[in-house]
């Protein structure tokens, strides 16, 4: 591995957890959109930014752009607030046009501006090594690397600071409320957040894989715990995974790298949406499957308990029998008997079933349910 | 340039079509995940068949974004994942997946890419008249089937549950009716690209709900909003220089909002504004004229004249009454005298009529 591969990954990392933070919250406050929305806007904030200072890694122009993101969430809010439009629609009209004057503005100015939308959209992380912090005759390393460690320091800070504030309005808006806290200070912090996050990311993996990158990890790892504190650690994790191996991948076939980062992510998500313990779709078909049997033992045991001591109890309790009196396959049946014997609610007896002492128990209680 | 004005202008009018049911069932946002979620069947259409038809990119840009939508409705019915995040998810990574399959593309020997780089951000002026015509071909199949689906669609657009319960299959009528939400789309790809496709949807529609409550003339409003969005956007964009199409028209189509917003009659911000202002007058008139109707009644004369001052502390602190007044004056109900106000006969009488409706209320 050469160094700048070293640092393209480093910077794809740092990329990943610095929007995963952000993005948890936005995935548990329903406003997953804001950030497809805030990373497209951001174009004509970074575009006037640019005019301004001439420098796509200057920290002037992430605070400058980050402004643009805040602005979108403001429009948002006032469009929705006239009641004219639903957020839905309100966000579908802002951040389109916010996003056509930038690109207007890059086409006009094509000459001083050395900037093009494709850069913004799709990014290019292959070129991030090249231009370096340099400090009289120390090379510190890739700029970008800098932009993005100091937005991700800014982020743990932010969520360190107001990690209560956070959860409670993420959980219980109106509790906040009640208890003091102001809802608007905590979203517009998070706003902020998502916005400056947005901006030092694009240069790097582009406005789509902002998206990805904040949505998708976090919404892997609501499929796999329910602790607000254990979800931030897997979303990070998520998204740096997804980063590594998006980058090999991209290496491998020279595709990309955004794109195969992006559809890592997604890689991550549907092996979650499969897989996970509780909620993953296997687990949820298995767990189907188990209670289908164990819905069939109980049944057996009610049955045998039912006859137990009655005249009949000998003709009722053959295997055979089921298949009459409770209309089931007889190889069904056999499993259900099978299973039942494992899980020591019946013993054999003589071609006949015998009902346990715990089996007795097992029948019992679903009948008081 | 005929021909560009043409293509801008269907797609205009089929994404402003089929966008109102988007916007109505507050699926604005769909279109934005389509129309991200299409690129990797664009591309994946030109990889497998190396042919640039456009009836093929077009089929393949259908098939991933009513895949994408597939998936979009499978994770909110089977994970806790919401709507949104399940969007966000579809949109970016289909987009990913998009990329990586453009730059493979670009990649093999035998192919230029161009012509598929255009989807990404529309290259109206590309548009060929054989583009116009698949558009066109395209857009009236699906205003087609919406138009003879027009009951079902309704009924589905405004209550589901109701239509569940009269024995439509609702599913079926909703893979439907996203279905043509992707074609609509697909059309339209090439014109604008995948960013800002969402706003063809969303903008011509919600303009069209400004200014009407019902549902067949919000479809042929937005539809004409998006063909005249389409048309200017790509005229103004091809006198003028260096102004890109895409995001021409979208800024037209901004502009028809805005202008729609402002200036509907009964839910615009301006109409809206006047009648509060009227309310707001209407209350001050009625409000001093019981007042002085009070004062003249109190000095068992109404005779009296009653300075500005004394009226100005009934209503409260820092009220200002002159306006009133001299609209009082101007419908002959008050007359000033050396500087004080009084009732005239006729506003006397007014004052109780008033007074007797009011209690009539009460």
């Amino acid at each position: 591995m050469s160094e700048p591969q070293l640092e393209i990954q480093a910077l794809a990392a740092v990329v990943a957890v610095a929007c995963a933070l952000p993005g948890v919250f936005l995935v548990l406050r329903r406003l997953a959109l804001i950030s497809d929305a805030i990373s497209h806007a951001i174009l004509l904030g970074i575009v006037v930014a640019f005019f301004a200072v001439k420098d796509l890694t200057s920290p002037v122009l992430v605070f400058g752009a980050a402004l643009t993101g805040l602005l979108t969430v403001v429009l948002v809010e006032l469009l929705e607030r006239t009641r004219l439009v639903r957020e839905d629609a309100a966000i579908g009209l802002v951040f389109p046009v916010l996003f056509s004057i930038g690109v207007i503005l890059i086409a006009h100015y094509a000459d001083d501006v050395h900037l093009d939308v494709d850069a913004v959209l799709l990014g290019e992380l292959a070129f991030s090594p090249f231009e370096r912090v340099i400090v009289g005759d120390w090379d510190l390393g890739p700029k970008g690397l800098w932009v993005m460690g100091t937005v991700l320091a800014l982020n743990i800070a932010f969520i360190v600071a107001f990690y209560k504030e956070l959860k409670l309005v993420s959980f219980d808006a109106g509790l906040a409320v009640a208890l003091g806290f102001s809802p608007a200070v905590v979203h517009y912090g998070l706003m902020s957040m998502v916005s400056v996050t947005a901006v030092g990311a694009f240069d790097a993996v582009g406005s789509i894989l902002v998206v990805a990158l904040m949505i998708a990890p976090p919404a892997t790892a609501y499929l796999l715990t329910d602790r607000l504190g254990l979800m931030l650690v897997l979303s990070a994790a998520v998204g740096v995974a997804s980063a590594i191996a998006g980058y090999w991948f991209a290496h491998w076939l020279d595709v990309s790298i955004a794109g195969s980062m992006a559809a890592a992510t997604g890689f991550c998500f549907a092996l979650a949406w499969l897989f996970a313990p509780e909620r993953g779709l296997v687990a949820l078909a298995r767990r189907r499957r188990r209670q289908r049997w164990e819905f069939a033992q109980t049944m057996l045991a009610i049955h045998l308990l039912n006859h137990e001591g009655s005249p009949e109890a000998a003709e009722e309790s053959r295997v055979e029998h089921l298949t009459e009196h409770l209309g089931w396959e007889p190889q069904f049946a056999n499993r259900v008997v099978r299973g039942a014997e494992r899980r020591g609610l019946v013993t054999p007896a003589a071609g006949r079933l015998v009902l346990t002492g715990r089996g007795r128990g097992v029948a019992q209680e679903a009948f008081v349910n | 340039m005929r021909i560009v004005a043409l293509g801008a202008a269907v797609l205009g009018i089929v994404a402003g079509a089929l966008g109102s049911f988007a916007v109505l069932r507050r699926q604005s946002l769909i279109g934005d995940a389509m129309s991200h979620a299409a690129l990797p069947g664009i591309a994946a259409g030109y990889l497998f068949t190396a042919s640039k038809e456009p009836i093929v990119l077009l089929a393949g840009a259908v098939v991933a974004g009513w895949v994408g939508t597939f998936v979009v409705g499978a994770i909110v019915r089977t994970t806790r994942v919401k709507y949104d995040a399940a969007l966000g998810i579809v949109l970016s990574v289909f987009f990913g997946i998009g990329l990586v399959l453009l730059t493979l593309i670009q990649r093999r020997p035998d192919a230029s890419q161009a012509g598929l780089d255009r989807f990404l951000f529309g290259q109206a002026a590309a548009l060929l008249e054989r583009d116009v015509v698949t558009m066109a071909v395209l857009g009236a199949v699906v205003l087609g089937v919406t138009f003879a689906l027009w009951k079902e669609l309704k009924l589905l657009t405004f209550d589901p549950d109701y239509a569940a319960t009269l024995g439509f299959r609702v599913r079926g009528l909703d893979a439907l009716l996203t279905g043509l939400l992707v074609v609509a789309i697909a059309v339209g790809l090439q014109a604008v690209g995948v960013v800002l496709m969402a706003a063809m949807v969303v903008a011509p529609a919600s303009a069209a709900r400004q200014w009407t409550d019902r549902l067949g003339l919000m479809v042929v409003l937005a539809a004409a909003f998006g063909a005249f969005a389409g048309a200017a956007g790509a005229v103004v964009s091809s006198e003028a220089e260096r102004l890109p199409t895409g995001p021409t028209i979208v800024l037209c189509a901004g502009a028809v909002v805005a202008l729609s917003f402002l200036l509907a009659p009964r839910r615009g911000l301006v109409a809206r504004f006047l009648r509060e202002r009227r309310g707001r007058r209407r209350l001050r008139v009625d409000a001093v004229l019981a007042d002085l109707y009070e004062l003249g009644r109190r000095h068992e004369s109404f005779e009296h004249a009653h300075s500005a001052t004394v009226l100005e502390a009934a209503r409260g602190e820092g009220a200002s009454v002159r306006g009133t007044l001299a609209e009082l004056e101007r419908r002959g109900w008050a007359r000033q005298e050396e500087g004080d106000w009084t009732l005239t006969d006729v506003g006397r009488a007014e004052a109780e009529n008033r007074r007797a409706a009011r209690e009539r209320v009460l």
